[in-house]
């Protein structure tokens, strides 16, 4: 079976955001951008399955600015087989990457796509259940484990209380959370060998989508910030300030 | 504007990140529920003695026992033929639900707000709460998500909603089904609710360290208990305890971080707590630019000391 594998390129997660003088957004220019960490391990899972002889074929998705390329690149030398590049030059909102990767599961009918859950830079966490929603398919969010048995998925979920399992009819949407795997780094043999695989560049007219934002930034801006570093000499102050405070008796 | 709250329950009572949507909710107009689950009357009664609710939709039926998002989803999606917005806490089955139902109506959700600043405009976090984003959705209808640190809850008693039973519902999707649950049963506070939370770290080294050392601190201020990412991924705490921005978001009056290093992931869930106690070896850990009162030293010295004297 065939599996799809969206990934955004996103603010590197060890770089720390800077809000724009003019409170327009974040500003993106010269600093690291990398793959978003939750569809690396979207990446890695479907090799897993391929490595299992569970998936044949993983194809890489993006959506973006041209450099999303770059994205693709280290999906394709992680594993991926092919990638399809969807090219806008202004945000696509987490709807109209849905309807993307819609008229993409279309054409590609993969029985399987795998997505973060969300990505690091707008937290929005929306995109596979809202694919999940217009193909009208299952959906295994925040996934820790994924079993793929005859023509189900049996998903283990990361819930607020614990863990819940859920079993998806094929066809089937899979978000994934932190601890399904740990994604392998792409050697360098396999960087050469990513060049020379395919990568097909749409537009989103190609497939007559509406990527009109619904949305308005409005400003974005610094958090408040704390009042930072004050420090205790030992215990005994911090336990005389603690009950000060009337937190202990 | 008539908003439909998604009321958040275990089969038997309303679960508190409810009370923060309701109140997120009744800023934007009239605040009516769905209670969705299986034998759920007696939620349903709980839920209409919320403060300022009007009509409790209730849609009792197996296809709604374990709110499946497939199965829950289309039922949100009629009811809001009726309604101008959905509210939804932003928990884990919120988050499951509200996309879904947001692409049946096409309308472009707004996640994890923190304020309403007017009938279409609200804030909310973007990159992992390092920046604020005030957004505005030109959507007919909204689909939103609350997160419950940044709204007071509403009260709980005081309310006379009305119940109203949801005719002819009890469609299976037939996409997908529930397997099992494996829910942690603990005393200890929820961390969504606690007054104090104590949370451990990477530098605790072991499970066993870390329940002999967090547990009794924990036992000694009434505290939930909460993990940094490091430590849940080596196994010292389960995955429910994790706190940041992937995690859970908490807001204590009392947040005390033992050998975290406050990675901005980490501080993304619990920067908003009143007051910070940070126990870290490293002086110039990053935790520190947000403590309050941070205690410089080996944590296992200090834990069991500080658990002693309090
Ligand atoms: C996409 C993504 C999402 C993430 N989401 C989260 C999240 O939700 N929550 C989260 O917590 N992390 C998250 N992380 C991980 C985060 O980046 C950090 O790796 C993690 O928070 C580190 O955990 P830690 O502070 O326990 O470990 P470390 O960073 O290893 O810190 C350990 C600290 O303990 C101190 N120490 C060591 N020994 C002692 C001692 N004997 N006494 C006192 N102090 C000691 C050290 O000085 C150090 O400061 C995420 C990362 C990514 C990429």
């Amino acid at each position: 079976m065939k599996a799809l594998v969206p990934v955004k390129r996103v603010l590197d997660y060890n770089v720390k955001p800077r809000v724009k003088a003019d409170g327009t957004g974040v500003d993106l220019a010269n600093v690291k951008m990398s793959m978003n960490p939750f569809d690396e391990i979207a990446v890695e899972e479907a090799i897993r399955l391929k490595e299992k002889g569970v998936v044949t074929e993983i194809v890489a998705v993006s959506i973006g600015v041209a450099k999303a390329q770059d994205t693709l690149r280290t999906a394709l030398a992680m594993g991926a087989d092919r990638a399809i590049l969807v090219t806008a030059e202004t945000e696509v909102e987490p709807l109209a990457v849905a309807k993307l990767l819609k008229a993409i599961v279309d054409e590609e009918a993969p029985q399987l796509v795998i997505l973060g859950k969300q990505a690091i830079d707008d937290d929005a966490n929306q995109t596979g259940q809202m694919l999940a929603a217009l193909l009208g398919w299952g959906q295994g969010t925040f996934a820790s484990k994924v079993e793929v048995e005859g023509d189900s998925a049996k998903v283990t979920r990361e819930v607020d209380g614990g863990l819940e399992t859920v079993s998806l009819k094929l066809p089937a949407i899979i978000t994934t959370d932190l601890r399904l795997n740990e994604p392998r780094y792409a050697t360098l043999p396999n960087i050469m060998k990513a060049k020379s695989k395919p990568l097909a560049t749409k537009t989103p007219a190609d497939y007559a989508v509406d990527i009109a934002p619904r949305l308005t930034v409005v400003s974005v801006a610094e958090p408040s910030k704390r009042q930072a570093g004050a420090k205790v000499a030992d215990v005994d102050e911090l336990v005389m300030k603690l009950k000060a405070m009337g937190v202990a008796k | 504007m008539k908003t439909l709250v998604w009321v958040e329950h275990d089969g038997q009572a309303v679960k508190d990140a409810t009370l923060s949507a309701v109140t997120a909710a009744s800023k934007l107009g009239e605040v009516h529920l769905l209670v969705a689950g299986e034998n759920v009357a007696g939620v349903a009664e709980a839920a209409a003695k919320i403060a300022g609710v009007g009509k409790v939709h209730v849609a009792d039926g197996a296809p709604f026992a374990h709110a499946l998002a497939e199965n829950v989803a289309p039922l949100v999606a009629t009811l809001m033929e009726g309604h101008d917005a959905f509210v939804a806490p932003a928990t884990t089955t919120g988050k499951n639900i509200t996309p879904r139902v947001a692409a049946l109506l096409d309308v472009m959700q707004l996640s994890d707000i923190l304020s309403v600043e007017g009938p279409d405009t609200f804030t909310r976090p973007i990159y992992a709460g390092n920046a604020i984003a005030t957004v505005k959705t030109s959507d007919a209808k909204l689909v939103v998500t609350v997160r419950g640190t940044a709204f007071e809850k509403a009260a709980a008693e005081g309310g006379s909603g009305t119940i109203e039973a949801i005719e002819g519902v009890g469609t299976d999707a037939g996409v997908s089904s529930f397997v099992s649950a494996e829910i942690a049963q603990s005393a200890r506070p929820e961390l969504t609710s606690a007054k104090i939370i104590v949370s451990g770290g990477r530098a605790l080294g072991s499970a066993e360290e870390f329940h002999k050392l967090i547990d009794p601190l924990a036992d000694k201020l009434g505290a939930g208990v909460g993990a940094s990412r490091a430590a849940v991924d080596a196994g010292y705490a389960p995955n429910d305890y994790q706190v940041g921005q992937t995690g859970k978001i908490v807001a204590p009056e009392v947040y005390v971080a033992v050998g975290i290093s406050g990675a901005i992931q980490h501080l993304a869930g619990m920067k908003d707590s009143k007051v910070i106690v940070a126990i870290n070896k490293d002086e110039d850990a990053p935790i520190f630019q947000v403590a309050d009162l941070g205690l410089v030293g080996d944590l296992f010295k200090l834990v069991p000391e500080l658990t002693e004297k309090l």
